[in-house]
């Protein structure tokens, strides 16, 4: 090095740390990507899971809320009480609370919400959480009193859900473009097919957030994510879509990779009540038939824990299951044999867009036809999935990741795509639903996911990852997804 | 000439009239119900049946049909069915973008090819001549999402003088916006230019062998100067053509370029709507689309007249 370089060199070098030096306020603005645009901004009437992305905890809260970690705490509710029936709910809202438009969040607004929930012409895509309300009652502005039709263990884990954050009245209307709510942003902008940006909301209840302003961008294309990633045009990606170029990312300094988990779990589902699957001999040699961490590895490059069971893996009710369904094309064949297919038999197998399914499929309809059984794939689109699969039920087998929370319900509805068809289940949930005690709950939950897992309903694959990219300075992203959710209030800049 | 045009128009309004028709039921018939897409696998029936209504979704196909071209001749192109906002404002707001995007690079792609087209045609066999064909050959071949990758990738990522996508929105200033439709411009723009090139090159060939060219030498103008004054006015014809196939094309299939640099177009709202069957816009901008393309045939048909008399009154 010269001594010319080696000057010029010195002086950039205490320009920076000067820089440095001076440079007490940190960013506070965040470009954060994601896969899909929201239809509208209204969490309370429609199922699209980027709504929430935008909105839940950011703009609009509810009673309870998730945090990271997947735990329910409480939200707009500050303590409740539970009558020793569990069938009335006491909550103590807090007090101090405004909506954005400026007008003050009282058990009026609650009680509102929870009514149109429940309401005959309701939109709202999760009615069954509101089902068992029987009457919501004003006590005085800030306290609300909710009768239940029969005791519901889950109902301050229902509350907490996106579908459930308090509306006002005065902002019904155009909830959908222009949403109104109590949380810690503000809606600002929204260039349809391009972002939507949040402002922070001065008269918060609570602390105020780090971040000033907060900009979601859609980007579909996981080239195109890639590349807004590399040049840096986000800050984060919320769930990267190509875990291909993940080691990438992790490779640069630039970046910080976050492999959490979803709540969706992952399963080949298969109609339990189109022959052959109705025996539950050929519906145990598919789960033998299937080599689980090939279809991590393949599908999801290794991203992905395996279960045995519906149940998400980080809940500490989980119990491992996989024992049940250990990758064995022998016994597979055998099990074929027994029940009167030696031969193997021809079924469908409908993928839906997401790369899990499409990927996946292909992989698990290679092993399939190793152990005889030739599935015919069929790509659908998601719309075609709901009308012929979902609704239709003209299916043999379908990937699917359910990603809602705790929905191991489902399989308490024999009308439910797959159609699992047991009163033992049914009771065992009618059961759960009546019961408050926690340990119990959890014994409830273990034996429901024993059920399930030895009558092989479904193939289950694993439990889908949640994959984010970060540049390396961000803070407070969550790591798992309880809920889809970006939690704009704990996220900051560390430079 | 007036005669030329209403004939002209009336196989407008025809073909018009057809493609809706078509339109609709192509959509009307594709599987999937938009209330159970906006609603997810928890919904009850009731619900479902709520939006239906709300929707409007609850009447029957044949009145849906006239609801909807009723509306469009009245200026009203429906609500969007999960954006719940008026369709004719969407396309709107994408238009700003669909429209620029296609005129810069028909720009770009024409200011490539006439020199291009010109300087082979001019040197025709000579290696100035192979140079340019081989390059315009290589333009056709290319996959243009490839090379808008390819531009992302040196411009966006390594030397960062562009953003890898989104568009910045006019209201920052034009330059700003021009800025963020510049690597998609080139990228559409370059196929576009190279077909345009080798027309260009054709057509002067064309004309170049014609008697009345042997004729503007012979009362000597230069061969520069009978390419410009006769050559290059009836090598336009083609060429026009083209750029008409060209601006309804860049109009309405930049979808996957769009795509690539994740820019709020036309294409991409209708690769959303389809998805989430939104079948109202759907079948608006589509129609639009179709209106346009069919608009330009008839502006490049006018334009044939003008730039050829004897079209006029031929018809």
């Amino acid at each position: 090095m010269t001594k010319q370089r080696f000057r010029s060199f010195a002086s950039a070098l205490a320009l920076g740390a000067s820089l440095f030096a001076t440079q007490t306020l940190a960013k506070s603005d965040i470009t954060i990507a994601m896969q899909l645009e929201p239809p509208h901004l209204d969490p309370t009437s429609a199922a699209a899971q980027a709504i929430d992305s935008v909105v839940y905890t950011n703009i609009f809260e509810g009673l309870t809320r998730f945090m990271g970690d997947g735990s329910v705490v409480p939200g707009l509710a500050e303590s409740w009480e539970i009558s020793d029936d569990g069938t009335v709910y006491t909550f103590k809202l807090r007090d101090g609370v405004t909506f954005h438009d400026g007008t003050t969040m009282d058990a009026e607004d609650v009680k509102f919400t929870l009514d149109r929930a429940t309401a005959e012409d309701s939109a709202n895509a999760q009615k069954a959480l509101f089902s068992g309300i029987e009457t919501v009652e004003v006590v005085d502005p800030l306290t609300v009193r909710v009768t239940l039709k029969e005791p519901n263990g889950n109902f301050l884990f229902n509350l907490a859900w996106g579908d459930a954050v308090i509306v006002a009245p005065e902002s019904i209307e155009n909830i959908k473009t222009n949403p109104v709510g109590t949380g810690a942003f503000t809606f600002g902008d929204w260039v349809q097919g391009d972002s939507i940006t949040l402002n922070r909301n001065p008269d918060y209840w609570g602390d105020q957030p780090a971040l000033e302003t907060a900009t979601f961008k859609f980007i579909s294309d996981p080239t195109a994510a890639f590349a807004a990633m590399m040049a840096e045009d986000v800050d984060v990606f919320d769930n990267f879509p190509a875990p291909e170029n993940l080691p990438q990312f992790e490779a640069d300094p630039r970046f910080q990779v976050l492999v959490g988990s979803t709540e969706g779990e992952t399963i080949l589902s298969t109609n339990n009540k189109q022959e052959p699957f109705d025996d539950i001999l050929v519906r145990q040699a598919l789960a033998h038939a299937i080599d689980r961490q090939a279809i991590i590895d393949g599908a999801m490059f290794g991203y992905g824990t395996p279960i045995g069971t519906h149940f998400a893996p980080h809940n500490p009710a989980y119990v491992d299951l996989t024992g049940n369904s250990v990758y064995d094309p022998n016994k597979a064949k055998a099990l074929l044999a027994e029940a009167g297919y030696p031969d193997g038999f021809e079924t469908t197998l409908h993928l839906p867009p997401p790369s899990y399914a499409r990927r996946g499929g292909e992989i698990i309809a290679a092993q399939l036809a190793e152990v005889g059984i030739t599935a015919e794939i069929i790509n659908v689109e998601w719309a075609q999935w709901l009308e012929s699969v979902f609704k239709g039920k003209d299916f043999g087998l379908t990937i699917v990741s359910h990603t809602e929370p705790m929905d191991i319900g489902i399989y308490a509805r024999p009308d439910y795509y797959f159609q699992y068809d047991s009163t033992d289940f049914q009771a065992l949930m009618d059961t759960l639903n009546s019961t408050t005690d926690p340990e119990e709950r959890d014994r409830l939950l273990g034996e429901a996911q024993n059920l399930i897992s030895n009558d092989y309903v479904n193939g289950y694959l694993f439990q889908l990852a949640k994959l984010g990219v970060a540049k390396a300075g961000v803070q407070g992203l969550w790591e798992n997804a309880p809920t889809a959710a970006i939690d704009l209030t704990g996220i900051s800049w560390d430079e | 000439m007036l005669r030329y045009a209403l004939k002209r128009l009336l196989s407008l309004v025809l073909s018009l009239a057809v493609a809706s028709v078509v339109i609709f039921a192509v959509i009307e018939v594709a599987p999937g119900d938009p209330a159970s897409f906006m609603l997810g696998v928890n919904a009850q029936a009731d619900t479902l049946a709520a939006l239906r209504a709300e929707l409007g979704l609850d009447v029957s196909k044949i009145e849906r049909y006239f609801n909807w071209v009723g509306g469009m001749l009245a200026g009203d192109f429906g609500t969007s069915y999960t954006y719940r906002t008026p369709v004719s404002q969407m396309i709107a707001d994408r238009l700003w973008v669909s429209l620029p995007l296609a005129i810069y690079a028909l720009t770009l792609s024409t200011l490539i090819a006439f020199p291009a087209g010109l300087y082979a045609a001019a040197r025709r066999g000579k290696p100035g001549d192979v140079a340019v064909m081989g390059a315009t050959q290589l333009g056709i071949a290319v996959p243009n999402f490839w090379f808008a990758m390819m531009l992302v990738l040196v411009f966006a990522i390594n030397l960062r003088w562009f953003n890898a996508g989104g568009f910045a929105g006019w209201e920052n200033g034009l330059w700003t916006g021009l800025q963020s439709l510049t690597l998609p411009a080139i990228a559409l723009a370059l196929p576009q230019g190279a077909i345009l090139a080798r027309v260009m090159r054709s057509a002067l060939l064309d004309i170049l062998a014609e008697d009345f060219m042997r004729t503007a030498r012979a009362k000597g103008l230069s061969r520069r100067q009978a390419l410009w004054r006769h050559g290059v006015r009836n090598a336009l014809i083609p060429v026009l053509t083209i750029i008409g196939l060209q601006f309804s094309f860049l109009l309405a299939g930049s979808i996957i370029i769009e795509q690539v640099f994740y820019l709020p177009g036309l294409g991409r709202l209708v690769f959303q709507a389809i998805s989430a069957r939104d079948l109202i816009v759907v079948e608006s901008v589509v129609m639009l689309l179709v209106f346009a393309v069919i608009m330009v045939n008839f502006l490049v048909d006018l334009a044939y007249a003008a730039v050829d008399p004897r079209l006029r009154s031929r018809t």
